[in-house]
């Protein structure tokens, strides 16, 4: 699995591909989301021999093995865990975990609450199609509630979780959303993702064809696209809409973010929210929209920057306790000693 | 032992006598100070030129109900003029602060040993928690023993009265006065002590001037009854020990020094700790955050299973991982370990073994993991598992765990226990330059590279650091290829990576010592097989049983997977093979199906470490019958 020397400034999306055939099924997002990081990676010029990506288990985890940079296929859930020994050990790698909703929210839960609140500088990839694919179709932990599956033939009974919920409260530093198939804000995102110091955690709405096929079309197809959709950005008003005609407003009698159109019912402008990534209490607010009243935030909703990290906290921690030594001797002689005589 | 050396059925009180090796246990409330008295009187004894070996045995509970049986808290010594291997099997000294106390320890008294009991804490109160029906120092149920009766509580608090504490702050002093009495008894120095209250008190001048007044008072409490003739004292003469510099270490920091010097001596610029706490491992985990100077990076993870996915994280970036824990932490860990093993990334796993199933006994000892460690996965997952003999063991064999880690590209399991972590012994500090280097030499080249290209010798894959040009691989827990690496589903594939996975390990053999024998000759009528922390043990009752006339062996394993390539020749020249063990039984499984051998086991599974005496007898049994 050994990859040709790659040219010294790589900038085609395939010179980050692998040589091994891939083996999703045949319509599935994670194509194109493949296809999205790795035009992510040439518009960063990312040199391969120095990017790594991390994986669990499920679908979404054989993703390491079609790029042509460093990869580990590990086990299941525990991504963020060896990654964060991967950043530790070397933190001038750069790491890209890839996830799915059963590994990274229900077997890994526990990682990715540690790894958000810890802030490794690296980036996390959730592809979220709200079902277990590998093992053939049974609910996950953003299935809705009532999905029918072979594990849950009269549909589940447990409340789904929200990775955007979940990554906020876990105290993720940046907080994005994308669909798989909408190529160039899937890049912005993971490219934002890239550059933000600290986890970059950036949920991927992908369409399992096999076991769960349409499941996000109410807010992504065509047909409702505009009317569904929330494409935030910074400093711009949230407005949606075919003309952009709608926009979301703050009730502030109520404390909840309102769907409302300008020109009706007299709102204005004005009355429009400008969106402030750096506003956690508007980006707590924003994922959680959901349709069909609501439309689905997507874009950076949260991005608090910060000059630091917790590899580099560690680092800095370790230089402040003196240089390094390899001093053994001495160290074996440090305190109380005494010298038994001949 | 010490009951034969030492046994004087009554000490006249007054009397200043020589004795060449004692033990003493110092038993109170869990809050009482007890480990820190221990340790005391362990560094003030080495500081004396004494041999010695020790034993902490303290509750699960921080803090236990005071005053009951379940909260008390000991630190046993034997300290000689002679060889010291173990903690003692018979009390000479018990040192009982609270009834309960003595409740617990008086068992392990000799008949006429010695009881210091602080008097003050005898009331009526105390004595029913601990279950007596009448005070035991008054009934005349002691007159076995040489009972001094002493009201520490008192004199503590006479003794510290100056420093305007509260009561209970004043008596927190009481084992210091004990300390100094006791550190008069044995004509040891005060210094050392002295040194480190002053360390550790230097933030509260008052609390010091309290701990400082408690330890004088102590000793010259002794100094004042030796006149009036009410207390005894004794010389122990300087061990006959190997000229040269000498400190006392506990099996936890010599673990630790050992896995920096292995550090160093494989080249690697890190090592990475990843680990959770967990009794009674964590203190591995505090000695290695206070190294970060020297290469170590320490990562207190979420949990346990975190703990050992960050250091596979950190072999596969090209450091050094190393995770730590016990035994139910091992449990959590074993799927990633099986991804290290399939990886073929290197790993060093330490397990300070404690008694079990499930939470078991978290304070006490136990050597049970052993089948964990060889067997404990799911599929054929074969790694290499040492064990560690001494405190001071730890350090070498630690070295060892980095070397066949880094050389063979495989998680190397170093079993130690509750015993070992906790022990402490003078260490003769060796030279580290002693130590042949064995540097890692990471795969650069893109020539020709693939990710499990292998050594013809070890079958070690080659280990390419994530950052090299060129070398990008992918590598993971699916079956590979034998040499690209690449996912395979292929079935001759998987039979000729499970074997080859099996035949890496199995071949350390030939770079281990062939093994040796520690006591006795080679072939005979009993060989005694042990492995771990029974060392100290078994080794004593092997020359005790020898000196009188026995003929009898001693083999100690240090390499449990693989065995040394001889062991099943050198166990075939012995008529019977006696396997003592704090488990059910395990090494000695291992033992009768690996080379069809009729050996025996000999268990005890207390939470304590085997007695000289009762490994002795079982020798003696064997051959008398």
């Amino acid at each position: 699995m050994a990859t040709a020397v790659s040219p010294a400034v790589p900038h085609s999306p395939k010179d980050y591909a692998s040589d091994q055939e891939v083996r999703w099924c045949p319509g599935c997002g994670d194509y194109a989301i493949l296809k999205g990081v790795q035009k992510a990676l040439a518009e960063l010029n990312a040199s391969p021999e120095n990017t790594v990506f991390i994986s669990g288990i499920g679908c979404a985890a054989r993703f390491p093995y079609y790029m042509s940079t460093y990869g580990f296929h590990t086990i299941h859930g525990r991504a963020p865990a060896v990654a964060t020994g991967v950043k530790l050990a070397n933190p001038d790698l750069d790491v890209w975990v890839i996830s799915g909703d059963g590994d990274a929210l229900s077997i890994g839960g526990n990682h990715l609450l540690h790894l958000l609140r810890r802030d490794v500088n690296l980036q996390f990839l959730l592809f979220n199609n709200e079902i277990y694919g590998l093992t053939k179709g049974q609910y996950s932990p953003t299935s809705r509630r009532g999905t029918r599956s072979p594990s849950t033939p009269q549909g589940s009974l447990d409340t789904p979780v929200s990775a955007g919920a979940v990554a906020l409260g876990a105290g993720a530093r940046f907080v994005a959303r994308a669909v798989d198939t909408q190529q160039p804000k899937l890049i912005q995102a993971l490219k934002r993702a890239h550059d933000h110091q600290g986890t970059g955690f950036v949920e991927i709405f992908q369409n399992c064809v096999v076991f769960n096929d349409g499941i996000f079309t109410e807010f992504t197809e065509k047909a409702v696209a505009a009317d569904k959709q929330l494409h935030v950005e910074h400093g711009k008003p949230l407005r949606f809409g075919k003309t952009g005609e709608k926009g979301i407003r703050l009730d502030p009698t109520r404390l909840t973010l309102e769907a409302v159109t300008v020109g009706e019912n007299g709102v204005t402008d004005d009355d429009i929210l400008v969106h402030d990534e750096t506003n956690k209490v508007l980006a707590q607010m924003l994922v959680a929209l959901e349709p069909p009243e609501m439309p689905v935030a997507l874009g950076v909703i949260y991005c608090q920057p910060t000059t630091t990290s917790y590899e580099v906290d560690v680092y800095a921690q370790i230089a402040s306790v003196g240089a390094q030594s390899d001093d053994l001797n001495g160290l074996l002689r440090k305190g109380q000693t005494w010298e038994v005589l001949p | 032992m010490s009951g034969q050396t030492t046994a004087t059925p009554t000490t006249p009180a007054g009397a200043h006598e020589v004795r060449d090796r004692v033990v003493i246990r110092f038993a109170g409330d869990s809050g009482d100070g007890m480990q820190l008295t221990g340790t005391q009187f362990t560094r003030e004894t080495a500081l004396a030129g004494n041999d010695l070996s020790t034993f902490p045995d303290y509750p699960a509970e921080i803090r236990a109900p005071a005053g009951t049986t379940f909260g008390v808290s000991a630190y046993q010594i034997q300290f000689g003029s002679t060889e010291v291997l173990t903690a003692g099997d018979e009390l000479d000294v018990l040192v009982a602060m609270n009834p309960a106390a003595l409740k617990v320890t008086l068992k392990d008294l000799r008949l006429g040993g010695t009881i210091i009991a602080d008097t003050g804490s005898f009331s009526e109160r105390n004595l029913a928690k601990a279950g007596y029906e009448t005070n035991p120092l008054e009934d005349g149920s002691l007159a076995p023993y040489q009972l001094i009766p002493i009201d520490i509580s008192k004199l503590t608090l006479d003794s510290v009265a100056e420093f305007g504490l509260s009561q209970k702050e004043a008596l927190r002093s009481k084992n210091m006065w004990a300390l100094g009495l006791v550190l008069w008894m044995y004509g040891r120095e005060r210094a050392a002590t002295i040194e480190y209250l002053e360390r550790k008190f230097a933030k509260s001048p008052e609390i010091l001037g309290a701990n400082l007044a408690a330890l004088n008072a102590g000793h010259a409490y002794g100094e004042t009854a030796e006149m009036s003739g009410t207390l005894a004292s004794y010389t122990i003469s300087k061990a006959d020990v190997e000229p040269g510099l000498y400190r006392t270490v506990s099996g936890t920091e010599a673990l630790a020094w050992g896995l920096v010097t292995g550090l160093k001596k494989a080249g690697l610029e890190r090592l990475m700790l990843g680990s959770y706490p967990i009794t009674p491992a964590s203190p591995l985990l505090h000695v290695l955050a206070g190294l970060k100077q020297y290469g170590v990076i320490t990562f207190q993870a979420e949990d346990e299973i975190a703990a050992v996915c960050s250091a596979i994280g950190a072999s596969y970036a090209g450091a050094l991982g190393v995770t730590s824990s016990s035994g139910p932490g091992i449990a959590l860990k074993t799927e990633a370990i099986g991804l290290a093993i399939a990886a073929e990334l290197p790993l060093v796993v330490v397990n300070s073994q404690r008694a079990g199933p499930s939470t078991g006994l978290p304070t006490k000892t136990e050597q049970s993991d052993l089948y964990q460690s060889v067997y404990g996965r799911n599929a054929d997952a074969p790694l290499a598992v040492v064990a560690s003999a001494t405190p001071s063991d730890c350090f070498e064999t630690a070295i060892e765990a980095v070397r066949l880690a880094v050389k063979y590209m495989t998680p190397v399991i170093l079993l130690t226990d509750g015993y070992l972590a906790n022990a402490a012994e003078p260490w003769l500090i060796p030279d580290t330059d002693d130590v042949a280097p064995f540097p890692v030499a990471f795969r650069t080249d893109p020539e020709g590279f693939q990710p499990f290209l292998r050594d013809s010798d070890t079958l070690a894959r080659v280990w390419p650091k994530p950052g090299t040009p060129g070398l990008q691989h992918r590598i993971g827990g699916i079956e590979r290829s034998y040499d690209s690496g690449n996912i395979s589903y292929d079935p001759a594939n998987h039979q000729r990576m499970t074997e080859t996975r099996a035949a890496k390990i199995a071949g350390i053999a030939d770079d281990i010592p062939l093994q040796e024998v520690a006591v006795g000759e080679s072939t005979g009528k009993l060989a005694v097989v042990g492995w771990g922390s029974t060392f100290g043990a078994i080794y004593q009752a092997v020359r005790r049983v020898r000196d009188e006339g026995y003929q009898v062996s001693h083999i100690h394993l240090r390499h449990l997977m693989p065995f040394p390539k001889n062991l099943g020749e050198l166990l075939a020249g012995f008529d019977r093979i006696l396997v003592p063990e704090m488990n059910n039984g395990q090494l000695v499984t291992m033992l009768r199906s690996t080379y069809l051998l009729p050996a025996e086991g000999l268990n005890k599974v207390t939470g304590k470490p085997f007695k000289v005496a009762e490994v002795a007898d079982a020798i003696r049994s064997r051959l008398e019958a």
